[in-house]
Order: structure tokens, then sequence, then C-alpha cells
């Protein structure tokens, strides 16, 4: 076994496809993800953005926090930590799902496959493993980290039910929110059609060993649309655009907020639609109820369409009478709908549409200089950008 | 069938003086107890066909004044032994200390009068702190918090009766508050008997040495205590501990209160997030819209609730509660009176020598030892009793004995046992020849008995950070669960264990004050 004491030799590992990846990152620019060194741009930021939204792209999610769940009470399990109903989840289905702790305040949210019976892969952006092992006391369920087992891989844009076929992989059939297993290279691919752009797109499942050759097949199938890998920073515009929230950007993680006010409910968040208190007792749930009865809820998570065309990254918001009323979370040019975009948590009820209207304060650098930009921010729908094409089955060919 | 509106489970003293207080005000209460008789730590089994049965408890020590008056408990029977019981610190030659009255008012024996000023001083001190701090034990934990439900009347005078202390005795309460009773006890008292002595009831049932921090405040809380009416007393009630069981049985009885035992619960019936009633262990399904449960609240939780119904954060701190019990309780059957070098046998005898015996006992708990010379509090029942004559039982809570024992536990009870009677044999020169029966409860067998966790016989760990609002822990400290229609009103919850009935009683003046659960 490897002496673990040169751990911090190496403070960063690389992922499964870091040869290629590597040998593609031309500008070199890395950033750490959950441990692992993952590339921020690897080329140009917009033309990879480019290749999410016209042609084919390919994201390496190997860093993404896995949890095999599997046991006689795994549905169960699965109800008490989350907000949805499990038991709703067919096999071969992917829900995509959210936490909380005691509070009713949001732990992280995160896409939860359906794998058996009573066998689930639960992905999500940080490590939960005390706490999902802890949620597990009076359950049979064994709970297991297996992010390092599964290489995992984002394949997102029109072309890439094309390229998939090319590859030998027929997804025709595969509706949003399924996966499907294939054979390759003597191990089993799995293939959900899932993604984090809000476009058409799978998401690929494979054994570490079978990491490379996957790669190679996407690459030389997907040669003629132009493929290209893509780096953190151009698919965060996607994610931007189809108004999904990343944890650390647009709320904190409840066990890991310092500032006792930095904590949010799925209410303060907009994923109250998750919520089935129906379904029996889950973590959180009364504080969530006393919250909703209580119309205790202090913020809400808007969508916001901004003046301009200066991204509103982390603006101070404020509404007619200069009372600062929020903060922009997320924002970026959407450069597909030619707007510029942000993601906000307002404090209620401003939220529903403010006297006078919200203004961004947002501050661009020009050669060395601020200017401060008061824009106006106008509540629009959450996401800004959505193809038919993402939920088209089968899917078009391009 | 009878219906109930209130199901209590757990038919000890607790459990009994909830039972007994919700009945008076109008509840129909049903007390299901595991156990064929009611009582709790108050009860126990026979040594031998011929002798009556040892309870786990053989000492009045903490009897809460509200059950005693409120349950009528004289008049259902209770009466005592002994009163005002004295202490004697036994010497291994036979020099004993004798301490009179409670917490030792008077002493008696060879000892300077610098020595008896000392004591008397910072007796003095403790038992104005001690008496300051009582009244705590009869409220509801306050929590800081809208709607809290805190009696701010009843915790005005609280914190009046401390400033009372004046500011210089205000001040010596701060500092001595959280501090460790050896290092006082080393500041005050040259005495080593002494020292021993006061060291070991800081610590009796709690998992603490004499030099672990905030082993003080045990010591305020076990002189806060009341037995027959006085402060800081010890009394034997006739016919042993079982007769404050059969009392408080018989009281509950007579205020309309149902008792079933035999009747184990095997979990809490929980519809549409509240409780509404207990299945038993056989299947049987009883309602009633109100459950109390005065078991350890991590039985309750992780067992009758389970944790499904509770949320992750808070199985965590149940299952966090911390519940090792330290001490072990031993009975002798004997063939006559056994001499302990001349000390009066109708006195609660202790063998703690110094500090250091208590730590040294304590030290091997630690690890998991058997400590080579254990420290213990000795009650010969037979010798309070007129028509004594013939057989003896010896009946001592024996400390420290390992919770975790690396030895196994039945290695560990054998070198426990001999490690004991070997003590014994030293302060009682031939004691071993007078024994015809023996039995060792470790904290394991304890547990197995008693169902008390950890085998300790405050449920959780009596400790300063599982006191007062802690106790169990922060969110149940009101008595109150998550779950509604579920409340806890066991030794567990504040103020702790002991033959008291404190929490029991505390618990059902919470419910009956209208607060939700």
């Amino acid at each position: 076994m490897k002496d673990l004491r040169h751990h911090y030799e190496a403070p960063l590992r690389t992922t499964p496809f870091h040869d290629r990846i590597a040998a593609a990152n031309v500008l070199n620019q890395w950033g750490p993800w959950a441990g692992y060194t993952t590339a921020l741009v690897l080329e140009d930021a917009e033309m990879e953005y480019s290749a999410i939204r016209n042609t084919a792209s390919l994201y390496d999610l190997c860093p993404m926090i896995k949890y095999r769940i599997a046991g006689r009470d795994a549905v169960d399990y699965l109800n008490r930590l989350t907000l949805r109903d499990v038991a709703r989840v067919a096999v071969g289905a992917v829900q995509y799902t959210a936490w909380c702790d005691d509070r009713g305040k949001l732990l992280d949210d995160g896409t939860l496959f359906r794998l058996g019976e009573a066998e689930f892969l639960l992905c999500c952006q940080e490590r939960h493993l005390p706490w999902l092992l802890d949620s597990a006391i009076g359950f049979e369920v064994s709970v297991h980290d297996v992010t390092a087992e599964i290489a995992a891989l984002s394949l997102q844009g029109p072309c890439t039910a094309s390229v998939l076929d090319a590859a030998g992989f027929d997804v025709s059939a595969l509706k949003p929110y399924r996966f499907a297993s294939f054979p390759f290279d003597g191990g089993d691919l799995i293939i959900s059609r899932t993604g984090f752009t809000g476009d058409l797109g799978y998401e690929l499942w494979i054994e570490p060993a079978l990491a490379l050759p996957l790669w190679d097949r996407l690459m030389a199938a997907g040669a003629y649309c132009g493929i290209r890998p893509v780096g953190s920073h151009a698919l965060d515009i996607a994610r931007i655009e189809a108004g999904f929230l990343a944890a650390h950007a647009d709320f904190v993680p409840a066990d890991q907020a310092l500032r006792e006010d930095r904590v949010r409910s799925p209410y303060e968040l907009a994923l109250d639609w998750m919520i089935d208190f129906g379904k029996g007792h889950f973590n959180g749930r009364r504080a969530l109820l006393a919250e909703r009865d209580g119309q205790t809820s202090e913020w809400a998570f808007v969508a916001l369409d901004i003046e301009g065309n200066v991204a509103a990254d982390h603006a101070i918001l404020y509404d007619g009478r200069n009372r600062e009323v929020g903060q922009i979370t997320s924002a970026a040019w959407s450069p597909s709908a030619k707007r510029s975009i942000a993601l906000a948590q307002v404090r209620r009820p401003h939220h529903a549409g403010a006297k006078g209207g919200l203004r961004a304060e947002i501050y661009a650098l020009r050669e060395l200089h601020y200017v401060k930009l008061m824009m106006t921010a106008r509540m629009t729908e959450r996401p800004f950008f959505a193809p038919p094409r993402r939920r088209t089955t089968p899917p078009g060919r391009f | 069938m009878p219906s109930y509106d209130t199901i209590i489970i757990g038919g000890g003293t607790n459990g009994l003086a909830c039972a007994a207080r919700l009945a008076k005000a109008g509840k129909r209460a049903l007390v299901l107890e595991a156990a064929e008789r009611a009582g709790g730590g108050a009860t126990g089994a026979a040594l031998a066909p011929d002798l009556a049965p040892m309870p786990l408890a053989h000492l009045l020590t903490t009897l809460d004044p509200r059950v005693l008056d409120g349950m009528e408990l004289e008049r259902h029977g209770l009466s005592y032994a002994a009163t005002g019981l004295t202490t004697t610190a036994l010497s291994p030659t036979g020099d004993h200390l004798v301490l009179e009255g409670p917490a030792g008012a008077g002493l008696s024996g060879t000892i300077d009068d610098a020595g008896r000023a000392a004591w008397e001083a910072l007796r003095r001190r403790l038992m104005s702190f001690a008496e300051a701090l009582a009244p705590f034990r009869a409220v509801t934990p306050p929590r800081i918090a809208r709607k809290a439900g805190n009696d701010n009347l009843k915790l005005a005078r609280i914190g009046l009766g401390l400033r009372r202390l004046g500011q210089d005795e205000f001040r010596e309460f701060l500092r001595m508050a959280l501090i460790n009773i050896a290092d006082v006890l080393e500041d005050e008292i040259a005495d080593d008997r002494l020292r021993g002595l006061v060291a070991f009831d800081a610590v009796l049932g709690a998992w603490l040495g004499p030099r672990s921090p905030n082993s003080l405040i045990l010591y305020l809380n076990r002189l806060a205590g009341e037995a027959a009416g006085t402060r800081a007393a010890l009394a034997l009630p006739r016919g042993g501990m079982g007769a404050v069981a059969d009392a408080m049985a018989r009281s509950a009885e007579a205020a309309g209160v149902t008792l079933r035992t035999g009747a184990r619960v095997g979990r809490v019936l929980i519809e549409e997030d509240r409780a509404c009633g207990v299945i038993l262990a056989d299947g049987e399904e009883i309602r009633a819209g109100l459950v109390v449960s005065a078991i350890g609240p991590k039985a309750t939780f992780l067992d009758l609730v389970g944790a499904r119904h509770l949320d992750t954060g808070f199985v965590r701190r149940a299952t966090n509660i911390r519940a090792r019990g330290g001490a072990a309780k031993l009975h002798l059957a004997l063939k006559g009176a056994p001499d302990f070098r001349g000390a009066d046998p109708a006195t609660r005898l202790v063998i703690a020598p110094d500090i250091a015996s208590v730590e040294e006992a304590f030290n091997a708990t630690k690890y998991g030892e058997v400590p080579e010379r254990p420290v213990m509090e000795i009650v010969l029942p037979k010798a309070h009793e007129r028509e004594a004559g013939g057989g003896h039982v010896l009946s001592a809570i024996v400390q420290f004995a390992p919770h975790a024992p690396r030895a196994g536990l039945d290695e560990a009870r054998r070198r426990m046992l001999a490690n004991t009677l070997e003590v014994l044999e030293t302060y009682a020169p031939g004691i071993g020849g007078l024994i015809t029966h023996s039995e060792l409860l470790m904290p394991q067998d304890i547990e197995a008995r008693y169902g008390m966790a950890g085998g300790n016989w405050h449920h959780a760990e009596l400790s300063v950070e599982q006191m007062l609002f802690l106790r169990p822990f922060a969110e149940v400290a009101q008595y109150a669960t998550p779950v509604a229609g579920l409340w806890l009103a066991g030794a567990g919850s504040h103020p702790g264990g002991g033959v008291s009935g404190a929490a029991g009683w505390n618990a059902a003046e919470r419910i009956l004050s209208g607060v939700a659960a």
C-alpha cells in the first residue's frame, strides 16, 4: 500500500482523464476541485462555451463526489435524508434532489441515480460522509464514497446524441433523467441523460481503467463536429444560463457556514418545489413545516436580467430607496440569451417586485480603475436559456 | 378495555412520580413497567432465598420534597429505620472519623481544633451554595429563545438567592462552581480521612475522579438533596429502599394511576408525526394522546421512537449522550456482624482513605481495568433493626468499575470482587469467613437488570456538560421532544437520577403548564 505519510507531496490528485486533458490544456490553467486538479480553461473559454451550445463538449466530472448507497432500507434511508420522494424514482431513473439539516437549512443538492431496487448513487459537490453515515443509524443500509472508483465524463451539446451514436452507443430512446448501460471494452458504461448545462447532453460513468479509451472513442466520434474538451469557466456560463444552483456560489452549505445568518432553507433557494411533506418524516421536516406555516422565510432566490453588458458578479442589490436588499450570487454575460444575467438572493418581500425596481451596484474594472455602474435589475424567469432540444426524445441529429 | 390519555413508559421512581402528579391533575395515566415490580433502582433481586431483595440504591439521599409530600409517601407506608444517618470514614487502623448530622455537621474522632474549624468553614460555605442551587432542581431548565416557556419568576428567585450569598461569597461561588473537588479539599482540609470521604461522595455515581474538572458541582448537587425533610441528610427507609418503591406505587395507584408490570414497551406509536400510543414487546397496542418516557433518553429515541422519525443531527446528539457507569454494586450475605475495627455498624461506612485512593481507583477505569484497591460506601441494613440478630447483609457501592472492561465482563467481575473483598478484609478483618453468598453487579449487569444505559444510574452521566439546560442535550432539556405528544421524564433529564422523582415531577409540571411538545 502507498505510504500515506507522503500525501502532502502531491496535494492534488489527478483524474483518470488527466493525461488527455493535460495535453489539450495549452493555457495550462488549472484549479483545485475536491482534491483533484481540474482544467479551468484549456484553450479559449468562449470557444469552449460555444462547443457546449453548438456542437459537443467533454468535461471531466471525476471530482464530483459520489456515494453508493445500498441495502434493504435504502429507499427509507434516502426518503429520510432528502426532500423528495425517492420511492417515485424508477430503477434506471435519476432524481435531482436536495437535503437539509435539522433546522431545514440546505446542506447540498445533487442527483440521485437508482441503480437497482435497493441501490443508489448519490452525486453532489460537497463531501457529506459523516452526515450520511450518521443518517444511517437505525437503517439497514451501507454508504460508501465511490468518488475514486468511477470516472465520470460530461458530454454536452446539441450534437452529443449523434456523437454517441457514432461512438457505437444508441441513446435515441433515452429520455431526460434516465440512464442505461452499454458494453464498452469489456466493461460497463453507464450513460445518463443528465448534465449541468440545460442543453441536450449526457453524463458517462465508467471504471477508471477504461477512462482513456472512452475519451479517445468519443473524441474520434465527435471529430466531425469539432468536439472539444472544456474547462470549468465555460461550463459555469452554461450553468448560469440553465439557472442551476452551485454550492458555495449560490448558497453556503449549512454545515460549513460560519455565520449564523448565511444558511438558507429550500424556500429561500427556490427549491421548495422539492419538499414532499406527505412522504413521512425527513430531515428538517418539522422546521420546514414551521417555516411554511409561519411564513418565516427571510430570503428568496431570484433570476435577474441586468441592464448593460457587464457581468454583475457579487453585486449588491438596492431597492428604490437605496437600501441593500440582496446579493447577486452568480452572474454572466449570456452569449445565447444576449443578456446580462444573474442569480441572486433577495431579502423578502423585495423578491415580489420592489417599488422602483432593483438596482445592481457593479464595479467594472477598466484599465486599473473601477467604474461604478448602478444598473437596473429586473426579475425574470429561470432558466435564462432553455432550448427545446434538451428534452426532445428521440434527440435531434445535428 | 379502559382507555388512558397518558402513558408513562417506565415505572421507576420518576415514572411513578410523574404519573402520580399527572393523575392528581385529572389525567388518566397508565404506567408500563417492564419488570415484575415497579420502583426501578429502588428494587432488587433476592440475594438468597431467605434474604430480602437487594436494591440498586441502598440509601435515601435525594428524595424530592414535592414527591414526599405530594405523594404522601409516609401515609402510604414509608417510614424510616434511620434518619440523619451518621457517616464513618473508616480507617484501616481503627482511627475512624465520624461525621454526624447532615453532611457532617459534627465531627468526632481524632481531629484537632484547626481541622474541625476548617471543615466547619468549608461545610458552611458549600452548604450555602447548595442551598442557593437547590431550587434549580425543581424547575424546568431555562432556554434562551423566544417562547421558551421559561418560568421567569422562579428563575428570578433563584438568581436572587444566589445574589443573597453576598458579594464575596458569590465571587467564591463563581470561582468554585466548576472547580475540581480535590483542589478545594487540598486547599481547605488537612485530614486525609475527611478529604477521602468528601472526594468519594462528590464522584459517587459519576464517571469522574476527584481531580476531574467540575467534580465539585456534583458534591453541591449531593448536598442540595434532601432525605426525610432535611437538606444533605441521609436516611434508611424501614424495610429497605423497596419500601420507597412500594409507597410510591401505592400512592400512584391511590391517585388513580393504573400500574402494569411485566409490560415492556417495544416502540412508541407515531402517526402524522405525533406520538399516539405504544406497542408492547408482545405486540399489544395501547393508544393515548400523551406518551411520557421515564426510561433513558438514549433508549427512548433510538429504540422506542426510532431514527426514522428524528432528524440526523438529533440522532447524532442522542447517540452521543455519554452514559458510562463507574459504580459496581456488591451484596454479601454474612453469617454474623462484621467488625470494622470498632466502627458503629449502624452508620454509613465509607472506605476512601484519601483523595489519591479515589483518583487511583478511577484511573484504572479509564483504561478499562479493574482498580487494585476500590473505594466504597457500605450499608449494613440489619444493624438498624431492633430485632436484629443472626445473619447480616452487606450492601456496598464499589467504585470504580470499568464500564468497558478489557479483560471481558466475567473476568473483570471476578477480579473486581476479589479486589473488593481484599480491601474489606483490611478494614474488617475476618469478614471473608462470614460470607455465605456474594453478588457483584458490574455496570453491564446493572444495565442488563435495570435498563440503565451504560449501567449509569443517572441514565446519562451527571456532569456539567450534561446538566441543567444541557441535560440530556439542549433540544430536549425542557422535557418536550421534537415528536409532538412525546415527553421525557426520566433520570436522563434534569436534575438527574437517584431515588428522587424530581425529574418525573418536573416533567409532569411542564406537561401540565400547557407548553406544547
